[in-house]
Parts: C-alpha cells; sequence; structure tokens
C-alpha cells in the first residue's frame, strides 16, 4: 500500500526538498512512522508528547484527521495525505 | 528585502482590520509562482474570533492550498491585525511562521496611534525575524 503523502514547504529539508513523498501505513500513526524512518526528524515536527500538533493540520483527502480519529484514522489505498502547518499566531 | 503592494490591497487589509475589531483580521495575498508579486487578495476567516489570536480555519487552509497548486499560485503575504499592540510579530507569530517564503504584513489598529494605522512587513525565518521596507503603488 503506498500512499502519497504532500508535504510543505517548512518540513522540505526533511525530503530533500520533495514536494510530495510515498509512504506506507494502514493508520496516521503507522503512516507517520514510516515516514520518519525516511526522513528522520520529521516524525517530531508532526508529534508532540505522542500526540498530533496543535498547529499542524494533517488532512485525508479532504478531511482533518481531526475529525478521523487523530492519530487513530484508517488510511487505505489510494487516499492522499496533504500535511500543512496551521496559519495562525497572536 | 523589501514588499511591493498596491494600495488598494493595504486599504482593503485596512477596512477589514477595522470591519472585524476587536477581533484580530488575516488573509493572503496570492501571486503567480516565482514572481514575488501580490495580485490576488483572498481575506480568511480568523477561526479563532479572537483579539489577541487568529488562525486561518484548517478546512479553508487547505482548500487555500489546492488552489494555489491548482493556479500555479504562491502565498506571497500572509496578514492579520494587532489590535492592541504595535504591528511586530508576537512570540507565537514567530513559532508558528510556517511559509519561509512570505511577508508577513502586520497591521495595527491600536488606539494610541488612532487615527493612524501601522502596516509592516517582515520576513520570519527560522525563528528569525527582519523587517523589510514597503512600497506601496498607486
Amino acid at each position: 500500500m503506498s500512499i502519497e503523502v504532500r508535504i510543505p514547504t517548512i518540513l522540505r529539508p526533511f525530503t530533500k526538498d520533495q514536494k510530495a513523498v510515498v509512504a506506507t501505513g494502514s493508520t496516521l500513526t503507522a503512516l507517520i512512522t514510516d515516514l520518519d524512518q525516511q526522513y528522520p526528524g520529521i516524525g517530531d515536527r508532526l508529534l508532540e508528547n505522542g500526540a498530533l500538533r496543535r498547529f499542524i493540520n494533517i488532512y485525508i483527502n479532504d478531511e482533518d484527521v481531526r475529525f478521523l480519529g487523530s492519530l487513530e484514522a484508517p488510511i487505505k489505498d489510494g487516499d492522499s495525505v496533504t500535511i500543512l502547518p496551521a496559519v495562525a499566531g497572536g | 528585502m523589501s514588499l511591493t503592494i498596491s494600495r488598494a490591497f493595504v486599504d482593503a487589509i485596512i477596512a477589514q482590520s477595522r470591519a472585524e475589531y476587536p477581533d484580530e483580521c488575516c488573509g493572503a495575498i496570492l501571486g503567480p509562482v516565482g514572481s514575488g508579486t501580490p495580485t490576488r487578495l483572498l481575506p480568511m476567516i480568523n477561526a479563532a474570533h479572537s483579539p489577541t489570536f487568529y488562525e486561518f480555519d484548517p478546512k479553508d487552509l487547505l482548500a487555500l492550498y489546492r488552489e494555489v497548486d491548482d493556479n500555479d499560485e504562491e502565498i506571497v503575504v500572509i496578514y492579520h491585525s494587532h489590535t492592541e499592540t504595535e504591528a511586530y510579530p508576537s512570540r507565537t507569530d514567530i513559532a508558528y511562521a510556517g511559509e519561509p517564503g512570505a511577508h508577513y504584513v502586520l497591521v495595527s489598529s491600536r488606539k494610541e496611534i488612532a487615527p493612524a494605522i501601522e502596516f509592516r512587513s517582515y520576513r520570519i525565518i527560522d525563528g528569525v525575524v527582519t523587517e523589510e521596507e514597503v512600497s506601496i503603488t498607486e
């Protein structure tokens, strides 16, 4: 099973500047684990104390994973995953 | 480094900041990829609805990036307003700045300077803030 993952500019230093990479995993946790094995360090930018970072948005197809079970969100063949840092501040 | 922006966009951002006061307002200006020129203003909803915080709604954020990709555009400017403090990036602005290629524009309508409005632009890269000159074209 291979899932296309779109990488935001700020994380492209981890992926040798690739805008999209391929990873595997049947849940978001598994997918992030695989991404971190391929691109060491990227997992830390997505997770904090075992949870999704508050100001990182991850989408499966068009849906925010927070509405799909967060890290437990199921992923199936043909899904596409998009990572976007929140545009936010004070 | 500098930002060149039309008077119409400056006026529109200031008008939006007044309309949404006392909440912070926010939005983006897009331009053709590689041009660095802001050509299309997209006011965004501040999902935080707060006088001290702003956040693009996550659903709108995805739509925005899809649109940018489909149209061969880039995000040239990310703007928001401060309503009580100067137009300088706050600690949270710096912590969450995720677009190293964008100009971060801040406007301030704090009452100490009323009726004047501050309009300033910065690069925020790896936690380092660099103010840049703003040239307004008529």
